[in-house]
C-alpha cells in the first residue's frame, strides 16, 4: 500500500513538472488505429481524422461545424454557365510540410492538384497502384471517372475539372476525403527512391499538423506545423491515443488520460454528463439507421404487408432501450437538420392491432423470416442485435416469427445485397458530403440495386426525381424534388427508418473551441486548451 | 498423472468394492462434497429452469429496463437480481443459462471423450506409424494456443454456439489422446492383457473391453478438468462475440452484451461473471477430489 | 545430450510442415472472399477484381500457392496485411514485445507469489492457511479473466483510482522504442519516471493474465513439495534431527522444484491464449488483440502468418523447456 502510495506521488509530481515545462497538448481518445495516412485510398472515419483531417486540406472543406463548402486549398471558384466548367484559383504561398524525409522546394500548385486526382482516376499513372491489393475506394464508389472528363491546369495557380455533364453534388464532393491533396514533388522523390509505399506511411500535406510518430495501435503524435496557411494552430501537439472500447475511453476520460473522445457508449453518457471536469457536447447525426425489406420476396412484395410489419415495431422503445434517448425516431430518410427534409410526412404510428388486421387482410399468417442484425455497431445504430431483439419480440406480438441471423461485416453486407436475400436487413448510413443525392442516390436509386439498394427497389417516379434533383442546379427546386421523392418513399415503405441518432462528443472543459462535424469526423483544427 | 492406474477390472462385485473406497476417500474430503452439493443444484436448476425460473428468460419487460437487483432502493421485487438492457430478468436468464453450460459442458467432453479414446486407443494399441501419424497431429493442435485456435475454427464454422462446441471439443481432445495411449501402451504388455491374447482375443476386443477399463481413473479425472475448461472457453468465446449468440441466455454472451453497461448497471455483468466462477469452481473441487480419491499415492498419506 | 536435443528436433519437423499446412489451409477456408475484404465499402469492379486475383496468386490451384506460400515464409516473407499494407512481419516484430513484457511480468508475479505460497502451504498441511491459499488458488483456476478483469479495471482504476485504466504508459512521455520492452526503454532511457509509469500500466494487466498460472504453480508447487517431503531421504534427515527449515530449504526444495519448472514452460501457450482476453480488456497493444483484431476484420494474411508465428514461438518454448529438464533431470534422457 505504501509503495503504491509512493508510486503514486512520483507519477503525481512528474505530471505537474512536465505540464509546466511542457508544449501545449492535446490528447484524444481515438477509437480505431488508422490503417495507414493517405486519405486517398481509405474509407473509414478513425482513418480520415488521423490523415485528412490533420495532415491534409482539400480544395473546397466543409466549414466548421457544418456541410456548407468554404474555400481550402482554392480561394474561389467559378462554374461555367452551361455546368460542365469548374475553375478553382489556387491560394498562392501554402506550404507542404518539412520533415525528417521531405523539404519541398516549392509550394502548391496545379500539378499538386490533378496529380491527387490522376493517381485514383488513370490506371497509367505510376502510383495508381501502388499499395499491394489497393482500391480507390471512394473514386470509383462515387463513379468520379464517370463524371470528370479531364482536369486541366490552366496556369501554376488555376484549375479546371471539365464534367461529361452539369453535376450539383460536385462541389461537395471534393470536400470529401478521398480528394485531399497531396505533394506531387514528394511523390516524384520517392518514385525516383523506389520507395513508393513510403507514401502512405509518412506523409507530407499541406494541412494544420505534421505527423510526427505512429507507434502501431497505440498512439499517434502529431504536432502543429508553424507554416500553415491559416496561422499556426493554438496547440503544439496533439496526441491520438488509440482506445478501441467505449468504456475504457470513459475511463481514461474520466481518469484525466485523455482530453477528449469519440463516440461514448449509450450506457457512459449519463455518467459522462454528470461529471464536473467534463463538457458533453452533442449534435443531431448526419445519419440514418433502418431496415430494408427485400421487395422482390414474398410476403414483402405487398406494400401492406411492409407498412403492417413496420407498424408492428415499438420503435419508442427501440429508441430508449438501443439508443438510450440518445436517437430521435426517423419518419424521412435524411435527418431533419439536412435542407430538403420533408417535415409533413406523417410519423410513423406504433399499432399492433391495425398490422395483425393488415397483415390478415394480405392473407399472411403464421410468417417466419430472417431478421438481419449487423455484427458491429455503428452510431447510425450502436447496438443492431439488441434492436432485433426487440423487434423479434414485437412481431412475435403479431404472429410474426423471426430468426435473427447475423455474419461477418463484410460478409454481412455481401449477403445483404443478394436479390434474392430472405427477409428484413438492418443496415444505416451516415453522410458523407451532406448532399441529400448522397442518401437518396446511394441508397435507393435503381442502378444502386446489388450495390447499397438493400431493398432491391426500383420505383420509377422516386428515380425519376432524384435523377432530376441531381442534374439540376437550384437548390429550392432541387429541395421541391427530394420532398416529393420522401413522400413516395413513405407511401411505398420499402425500408422501415428506424432512428436519426445523436452524437456526443465528452471532453474536458479545458477544451476550447471544438466544433463537432455533423459528418461524424473529428478534427482539431482551431481547438486550443486552457491551462 | 503417469503414477494413475488402476487394478485390472475382475468382475461386478469387485466394481462395487471399488466404487464404495473410491466414495470413502471422496466423501473425506471437504470440498469435494461441497462441490458436489453445488453441482447437484445447478444440474436441478438446469433440469427444471422452467418451473424455477419466474420468468421467461425472453421475456421484455418494456417499462422495467435495467432495474437494479431487489436490495437496492430502486430494485423491484418482481426482479431479484434485476433486469437486463431490454428488461429481462436477469435471474431467469441465468436460471436457464444454468442448461446452456453444463450442456457445453456435457456435448464437449463427450465429444472430445469420444475422439479422444479412439485415436488414443489405436495410436497406443498400434504403435508404429499409427501411432506417429496420430500424435503428430496432436502435436500440432497443441502447438497453437487453445482459445486462439478455436477462435480461428469459429471464425471458419461461423459463429454460433453448436460450432463454438465443435471447436472448443477439437482443442480439447488432444488431451485425452495422449492420456489414453500412455495408458495403452503401459497397459498392453501386462501379464493380462497377454493372458487375453493368448486365449484369441481380437483386436477390437483387445482394446476395448481388457484395456480401455484399465485407464479409466485418469481419463475421469480428465474428463471433470475438461469440463470446466470447456465452460470456460465457452464463455470467453461468447464473450469475444464467437460463441452463442444473443439473445441464447448463455453466461458468456449475456456478459459480453451488457459490457457496455459495467458503470451504470454492474449487475448484469456480475452476475453472470459470478455464475461462471461458482459453476467451474464446484465442478473442480470434483475433480480434485476424484483425483486424490483415485490417487494410490495420496490415500496412503 | 546433443542426440537427445537431435531427437526432440526431428519429431518437430513434421509438426513444423502440418502447422504450416493448418495456416494455410484455415484461412483459405475462412468464409469470406479476400479480395471483397480488401477492398472498402464499395467494392470493386469485375475487371479490377480480376487484376487482384492474379496479383495475388488467388486464380492458381490451391497447392500451388500453398508451396508458394511456404516458400515466401522460408524466406522470412510472411506477407502483407491486407488492412494496413504493412508487412506482416513488421507488425508482429513491432507488437510481439508488448505481450512478451506482459506475459513475462505475469508469470514473474505467478512464480514469485505462487511458489512460496506452495511451500508455505505444504510444510503446513491441513492448516487455515494451507486451506486458504488451496481455496484462493482454485478459485484462481476457475476464474473466467475476462469477467476478473472487468471487475479489477472497475474497482482499482475507476473507484480508487490507483491504476490507470489502459495503455503501457502514461502519454506525457513521449520515448521512441528500443527494444520495445516498456520497462527497458525507459531504463536505457535513463527516465525513471517513465520507468515508474510503465510498471504502473503494467500491474492490472499482469495480475490478470498471471491469475491462472499463479494458481497452477502454487498447487503444482504444494504437491510436489508434499511428495518430496514423503519422501524416505527427507524423512530420514527429519529423523537425524535436523531442522525443519533446513530440511525444507537444502533437500525438498531443489528436488520439488523440478516438476515446478516444466508446469512453468507449460503455461507458454496458455499466456499466450490468455493474451487474447487481457489485452482485449485492457485495450493492450500486443499480438492477442491483433490476432482478434485480424479475424474480425478479416484480415487473412494476418491471421495467416500470425497464426504460423505463434504455433511456432509455442513451439520453440516447449523445445527448451524440454531441453532445460533433461538437463536438471538426466533420468528422461534414457526414455
Amino acid at each position: 500500500m505504501t509503495l503504491m502510495k509512493s508510486l503514486l506521488a512520483a507519477t503525481a509530481v512528474l505530471a505537474l513538472t512536465a505540464g509546466a515545462a511542457q508544449a501545449k497538448q492535446l490528447v484524444y481518445c481515438s477509437e480505431a488505429s488508422p490503417a495507414h495516412f493517405d486519405p486517398g485510398p481509405l474509407t473509414g472515419g478513425n482513418d480520415f481524422d488521423a490523415s485528412s483531417h490533420t495532415i491534409y486540406d482539400r480544395l473546397v472543406q466543409f466549414e466548421p461545424g457544418g456541410t456548407a463548402t468554404i474555400p481550402g486549398l482554392a480561394e474561389s471558384w467559378d462554374i461555367s454557365e452551361d455546368g460542365k466548367e469548374i475553375t478553382f484559383h489556387l491560394r498562392p504561398g501554402v506550404k507542404f510540410h518539412t520533415t525528417s524525409y521531405f523539404t519541398p522546394t516549392r509550394d502548391l500548385n496545379a500539378d499538386d492538384v490533378i496529380f491527387s486526382f490522376e493517381r485514383q482516376w488513370k490506371e497509367d499513372n505510376a502510383w495508381y497502384a501502388y499499395l499491394e491489393g489497393m482500391t480507390w475506394d471512394y473514386f470509383q464508389g462515387m463513379d468520379m471517372a464517370r463524371y470528370i472528363q479531364e482536369i486541366r491546369k490552366d496556369d501554376d495557380l488555376t484549375v479546371t475539372f471539365v464534367l461529361t455533364e452539369p453535376n450539383a453534388p460536385m462541389i461537395a464532393n471534393l470536400a470529401m476525403d478521398f480528394a485531399a491533396i497531396v505533394s506531387k514533388e514528394y511523390a516524384d522523390q520517392l518514385e525516383a527512391s523506389g520507395d513508393l509505399a513510403s507514401f502512405s506511411t509518412q506523409p507530407v500535406g499541406t494541412g494544420p499538423f505534421m505527423l510526427v510518430d505512429y507507434q502501431l495501435d497505440t498512439v499517434i503524435r502529431y504536432q502543429a506545423f508553424p507554416d500553415y496557411w491559416d496561422g499556426k494552430q493554438p496547440i503544439d501537439d496533439l496526441v491520438f491515443a488509440i482506445t478501441t472500447d467505449p468504456s475504457v475511453r470513459a475511463q481514461r476520460l474520466l481518469a484525466g488520460e485523455c482530453d477528449i473522445m469519440s463516440y461514448p457508449a449509450p450506457a457512459d453518457i449519463a455518467q459522462l454528463q454528470a461529471d464536473q471536469n467534463l463538457t458533453v457536447m452533442e449534435q443531431e447525426g448526419l445519419n440514418i439507421g433502418y431496415m430494408s425489406y427485400n421487395v422482390t420476396e414474398a410476403p414483402f412484395d405487398n406494400v401492406n404487408v411492409r407498412k403492417a410489419l413496420s407498424m408492428a415495431i415499438d420503435k419508442a422503445a427501440i429508441i430508449e432501450a438501443v439508443y438510450q434517448g440518445a436517437g430521435e425516431d426517423a419518419k424521412n430518410l435524411i435527418p431533419p437538420t439536412m435542407w430538403s427534409y420533408n417535415d409533413a410526412v406523417a410519423a410513423d404510428v406504433y399499432d399492433p392491432e391495425k398490422a395483425k388486421e393488415l397483415l390478415a387482410e394480405a392473407g399472411v399468417t403464421n410468417l417466419t423470416t430472417d431478421l438481419w442484425a449487423m455484427p458491429v455497431s455503428r452510431p447510425y445504430n450502436p447496438n443492431a442485435q439488441r434492436v432485433a431483439e426487440l423487434i423479434q419480440a414485437d412481431w412475435a406480438a403479431v404472429g410474426v416469427t423471426a430468426n435473427i441471423v447475423t455474419y461477418e461485416w463484410t460478409e454481412y453486407r455481401e449477403r445483404g445485397k443478394a436479390e434474392d436475400r430472405k427477409g428484413p436487413f438492418q443496415i444505416g448510413w451516415t453522410g458523407d458530403n451532406g448532399d441529400p443525392d448522397n442518401f437518396f442516390a446511394t441508397l435507393f436509386s435503381c442502378s444502386a440495386i446489388g450495390v447499397s439498394n438493400y431493398s432491391s427497389w426500383c420505383n420509377e417516379e422516386f428515380e425519376d426525381l432524384i435523377q432530376k434533383a441531381k442534374t439540376t442546379s437550384d437548390q429550392e427546386e432541387r429541395a421541391e424534388l427530394y420532398r416529393q421523392a420522401q413522400e413516395i418513399f413513405k407511401a411505398e415503405e420499402p425500408a422501415m427508418t428506424l432512428a436519426h441518432s445523436r452524437v456526443f462528443m465528452p471532453m474536458k472543459k479545458t477544451v476550447l473551441n471544438y466544433k463537432m462535424s455533423p459528418l461524424g469526423n473529428h478534427s482539431f483544427k482551431g481547438v486550443d486548451i486552457e491551462e | 498423472m503417469s503414477q494413475l492406474q488402476a487394478t485390472p477390472v475382475a468382475d461386478k462385485a469387485d466394481l462395487g468394492a471399488s466404487l464404495r473406497e473410491f466414495w470413502h476417500y471422496f466423501s473425506v474430503n471437504r470440498g469435494a462434497v461441497i462441490g458436489l452439493v453445488v453441482f447437484t443444484l445447478l444440474v436441478l436448476v438446469a433440469i427444471f429452469a422452467p418451473l424455477i425460473a419466474p420468468h421467461s428468460p425472453d421475456q421484455q419487460f418494456r417499462d422495467a429496463i435495467l432495474t437494479p437487483p431487489v436490495w437496492d432502493a430502486m430494485g423491484d421485487p418482481r426482479f431479484l437480481l434485476g433486469t437486463d438492457p431490454v428488461g429481462r430478468d436477469v435471474l431467469s436468464r441465468l436460471i436457464h443459462g444454468a442448461r446452456y453450460s453444463l450442456f457445453i459442458g456435457l456435448f464437449v467432453v463427450v465429444g472430445a471423450l469420444f475422439v479422444g479414446v479412439i485415436l488414443g486407443v489405436l495410436a497406443g494399441y498400434f504403435g508404429g506409424w499409427v501411432d506417429a501419424l496420430i500424435m503428430r497431429v496432436m502435436d500440432i493442435i497443441l502447438a497453437f494456443p487453445s482459445l486462439l485456435l478455436a477462435l480461428v475454427l469459429v471464425a471458419i464454422l461461423g459463429p454460433g454456439l453448436f460450432n463454438a462446441m465443435v471447436a472448443i471439443a477439437v482443442v480439447l481432445q488432444p488431451h485425452f489422446a495422449r492420456l489414453v495411449r500412455a495408458a495403452v501402451m503401459a497397459e498392453k504388455n501386462r501379464e493380462y492383457v497377454t493372458a487375453a491374447k493368448m486365449s484369441g482375443a481380437g483386436h477390437l476386443r483387445l482394446m476395448l473391453v481388457t484395456i480401455l477399463p484399465n485407464c479409466l481413473g485418469p481419463l475421469i479425472v480428465q474428463a471433470t478438468l475438461s469440463f470446466s475448461n470447456a465452460i470456460l472457453d465457452a464463455a470467453a468465446l461468447g464473450f469475444l462475440g464467437m460463441g452463442a449468440q444473443p439473445p441464447t441466455p448463455e453466461w458468456g454472451t449475456m456478459l459480453a452484451t451488457a459490457r457496455e453497461f459495467i458503470l451504470r448497471a454492474p449487475w448484469v455483468v456480475t452476475f453472470p461473471g459470478l455464475a461462471i466462477l461458482i459453476t467451474v469452481l464446484a465442478i473442480n473441487l470434483i475433480g480434485d477430489g476424484m483425483r486424490d480419491a483415485l490417487d494410490p499415492k495420496l490415500k496412503r498419506s | 545430450m546433443l542426440n537427445f536435443i537431435l531427437r526432440r528436433l526431428a519429431l518437430i519437423v513434421p509438426t513444423v510442415i502440418g502447422i504450416t499446412l493448418c495456416a494455410f489451409f484455415f484461412v483459405r477456408v475462412l468464409p469470406g472472399d479476400p479480395i471483397l475484404a480488401m477492398a472498402g465499402q464499395h467494392g470493386v469492379t469485375p475487371e479490377r477484381y480480376e487484376i487482384l486475383r492474379e496479383q495475388f496468386g488467388y486464380n492458381l490451384p490451391l497447392w500451388q500457392q500453398y508451396f508458394n506460400y511456404l516458400g515466401n515464409v522460408l524466406q522470412g516473407n510472411f506477407g502483407v496485411s491486407l488492412a494496413t499494407k504493412r508487412p506482416v512481419i513488421t507488425e508482429f516484430m513491432t507488437l510481439f514485445p508488448a505481450t512478451i513484457e506482459l506475459a513475462l511480468v505475469a508469470m514473474i508475479f505467478a512464480v514469485v507469489v505462487g511458489i512460496p505460497a506452495g511451500i508455505f502451504a505444504a510444510v503446513k498441511r491441513g492448516s487455515w492457511f494451507d486451506q486458504l491459499t488451496m481455496g484462493v488458488a482454485l478459485t484462481g483456476y476457475s476464474m473466467p479473466i475476462f469477467w476478473w478483469g472487468l471487475l479489477l479495471i472497475i474497482f482499482f482504476s475507476g473507484y480508487l483510482g490507483w491504476t490507470p485504466v489502459s495503455g503501457r504508459i502514461a502519454l506525457t512521455f513521449f520515448l521512441r522504442p528500443i527494444t520495445g520492452f516498456m520497462l527497458i526503454d525507459t531504463l536505457l532511457y535513463g527516465n525513471w519516471p517513465a520507468f515508474v509509469s510503465a510498471l504502473r500500466h503494467l500491474i492490472l494487466p499482469a495480475v490478470v493474465l498471471g491469475t491462472i498460472p499463479l494458481a497452477v504453480i502454487a498447487r503444482q508447487t504444494r504437491s510436489a513439495m508434499l511428495e518430496v517431503l514423503g519422501e524416505d531421504y527427507v524423512r530420514t534427515a527429519r529423523a537425524k534431527g535436523l531442522s525443519a527449515r533446513r530440511v525444507v530449504n537444502v533437500h525438498a526444495l531443489r528436488n520439488a522444484l523440478i516438476p515446478v519448472i516444466t508446469t512453468i514452460g507449460l503455461q507458454v501457450g496458455l499466456l499466450l491464449g490468455g493474451a487474447i482476453l487481457t489485452e482485449t480488456i485492457f485495450s493492450w497493444p500486443g499480438i492477442g488483440k491483433w490476432m482478434i483484431d485480424s479475424i474480425s476484420k478479416r484480415d487473412y494474411v494476418v491471421v495467416q502468418s500470425g497464426l504460423l508465428l505463434i504455433a511456432l514461438i509455442v513451439m520453440a518454448v516447449n523445445l527448451a523447456v524440454d531441453v532445460l529438464y533433461a538437463v536438471i533431470n538426466p533420468r528422461i534422457r534414457v526414455k
